[in-house]
């Protein structure tokens, strides 16, 4: 096998610093990504040049600017294959699926109704239903992992029923790494009448995304996971959901008329969108989806695949290795090293200016789960190359007899 | 920074606290308790003391976590034990200091003794918290038990 390169390493300037005297090697993407340098020169450009705000302003600059916001929105609508009005701009993945629990949920989460969740669910997949169901008296069901540490299907299919209302489901695990079985999960909620929402944060960076296809009634992701800058996200909801639900947030911009008695609320997307908007976000969400576009998903998914088919057997190689989760890795791995805790162990790796993650992962269920108080994640982006990973493996060598001679 | 300032971090008594935690499993007789969570790693440590007479008799602890918090909590025991409760808030605040880079005052930094070794991870501002819980859960521990120095 030849050598695996970086698709692009010199658009991102970041990459280029040193960390404790050696070069950044950042292993850290499924927490967030570098922008691309071009993507902030340009946010300067539309700063210097068309900025103001949106939708009140009955001037040019006004127009300007609700014209490239709307066109963002356009890009975000093309690129998951929804329309325009079904995309709802947020600040993060986290601020959609709370706006689906506050909204879709209070709704129509009553007493008595169960929500399917996989136990490997971030956080903000994971919390805003459990409180949720704190306060209406509705009961959280959890998808176990089988003995591959993958979800379990088969006892997946035991936990939906009439009263199943909704199914809260990563498409992919930011620990695992793996891709669930999406379809046949959201199959099996659809024929009990339930809703799905996907939270498609660690799905959108490697993966073409298709929510028609994928039948989902709710896709969250986040814009700064996927090249695009912080602060911006996204929420898709089915037309016809989103047209019955009440805002979640009131404020500016979302009303169709409002006197002291009452209000009547603008249309989708608007009636989720109270206040003035991110919208430098949003365009810069436009770029990064530009930016994707023109790399391709097809050669990101395979210049990943290729990592991990280098990375992998080397890392189980090493007995003192603990791989979580035997499915397909979409970038992400999470191991820990026998004896060696995962802060001590990232400590040691910042000293060789390799860059991962240490913790929970904000997964504390999955953390549980697997018995383990945290672990050691490492993810892998665009912009890494082979030598990223034989930095990793030779930091884990390191640590290694660092800790055992010194035991 | 080097293997060399890690050794720092990682000193020979350091590792065989973290290895060998001295004062580890619930105490069978105890009058303060406290457990304090590090909400990053998700690291937990619930210290125990029996307190008579305003003295430290017995103390131990519980709970998982990395090298530091381990060996923090491990020396946190061996320093405490015969010491009056008024010293340990004075230890549990100059180790504090000491480990976010402030000062302390040298009666109380003696009153440490082996235990100020963990405030050497001031060079390290990622890991002060795994250090110091431990010291919180002291200081919370006896405030809980007989209510604030000041009250
Ligand atoms: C799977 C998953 N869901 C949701 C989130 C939350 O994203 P954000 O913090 O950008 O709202 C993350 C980010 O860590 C994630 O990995």
């Amino acid at each position: 096998m030849g050598s695996v390169n970086a698709l692009a390493k010199s658009d991102f300037p970041l990459l280029r610093r040193s960390v404790n005297g050696q070069r950044l090697c950042y292993l850290d993407s499924a927490a967030t990504t570098p922008m691309p340098q071009a993507i902030g020169e340009k946010l300067q450009t539309f700063y210097a040049q068309s900025y103001s705000s949106v939708h009140r302003s009955v001037n040019s600059l006004g127009l300007e600017t609700t014209n490239a916001y709307e066109h963002a929105r356009s890009k975000v609508a093309k690129f998951i294959n929804a329309d325009p009005a079904e995309v709802i701009f947020t600040s993060g993945a986290t601020a959609s699926l709370n706006l689906v629990a506050e909204s879709w949920g209070r709704e129509n989460i009553h007493q008595g109704d169960e929500i399917v969740l996989a136990v490997s669910e971030h956080h903000s997949n994971f919390l805003p239903w459990q409180q949720l169901a704190q306060a209406v008296g509705a009961k959280l069901r959890l998808i176990k992992l089988n003995d591959q540490e993958e979800l379990d299907l088969i006892q997946a299919k035991s936990l939906f029923n009439e009263k199943t209302k909704l199914l809260a489901l990563a498409q992919v695990s930011n620990v695992l790494g793996s891709e669930n079985p999406v379809a046949e999960l959201i199959s099996m909620a659809h024929q009990v009448g339930a809703i799905c929402v996907i939270d498609g944060a660690q799905a959108i960076p490697h993966e073409r995304i298709d929510v028609r296809q994928m039948d989902c009634d709710f896709y969250a992701f986040s814009g700064h996971k996927m090249l695009g800058p912080t602060g911006i996200g996204v929420l898709y909801g089915k037309k016809a959901l989103l047209e019955q639900m009440p805002p979640a947030h009131f404020g500016g911009g979302m009303i169709n008329y409002l006197d002291h008695g009452q209000a009547t609320w603008e249309a989708v997307p608007e009636k989720f969108e109270a206040g003035t908007p991110n919208t430098v976000g949003a365009i810069g969400l436009g770029y990064a989806i530009d930016y994707l576009n023109k790399i391709g998903f097809k050669n990101i998914e395979q210049h990943n695949q290729e990592l991990m088919n280098y990375l992998l057997p080397k890392l189980a190689a090493n007995p003192g290795v603990k791989i979580y989760g035997q499915g397909q890795k979409l970038g992400v791995v999470s191991f820990n090293l026998a004896g060696i805790h995962p802060h001590d162990a990232a400590t040691l790796f910042d000293q060789f200016g390799v860059e991962v993650r240490a913790g929970h992962h904000c997964a504390l269920p999955l953390m549980q789960e697997l018995g383990i108080p945290a672990s050691i994640r490492a993810s892998f982006y665009i912009y890494n190359d082979q030598a990223d990973c034989d930095r990793l493996l030779e930091a884990i060598k390191q640590t290694q007899e660092f800790f055992n001679e010194s035991c | 920074m080097s293997l060399a300032d890690m050794r720092s971090l990682y000193q020979a008594v350091v590792l065989d606290h973290a290895a060998h935690p001295r004062h580890k499993g619930e105490l069978s007789d105890y009058n303060a308790a406290s457990t304090v969570h590090n909400p990053s790693c998700g690291d937990t440590i619930k210290l125990f003391l029996q307190i008579d007479q305003d003295k430290i008799t017995a103390a131990s602890f519980t709970g998982s976590g990395c090298t530091i918090s381990q060996a923090s909590a491990s020396l946190l025991t061996e320093a405490v034990i015969g010491k009056t409760t008024a010293q340990c808030l004075a230890m549990a605040k100059a180790f504090s200091n000491l480990a976010t880079g402030q000062e302390a005052d040298q009666k109380s930094i003696a009153l440490l003794g082996d235990s100020a070794i963990m405030t050497t991870v001031m060079q390290f501002p990622a890991r002060i918290k795994c250090a110091t819980i431990s010291w919180w859960a002291l200081d919370e521990a006896i405030i809980k038990m007989k209510g604030h120095p000041n009250d």
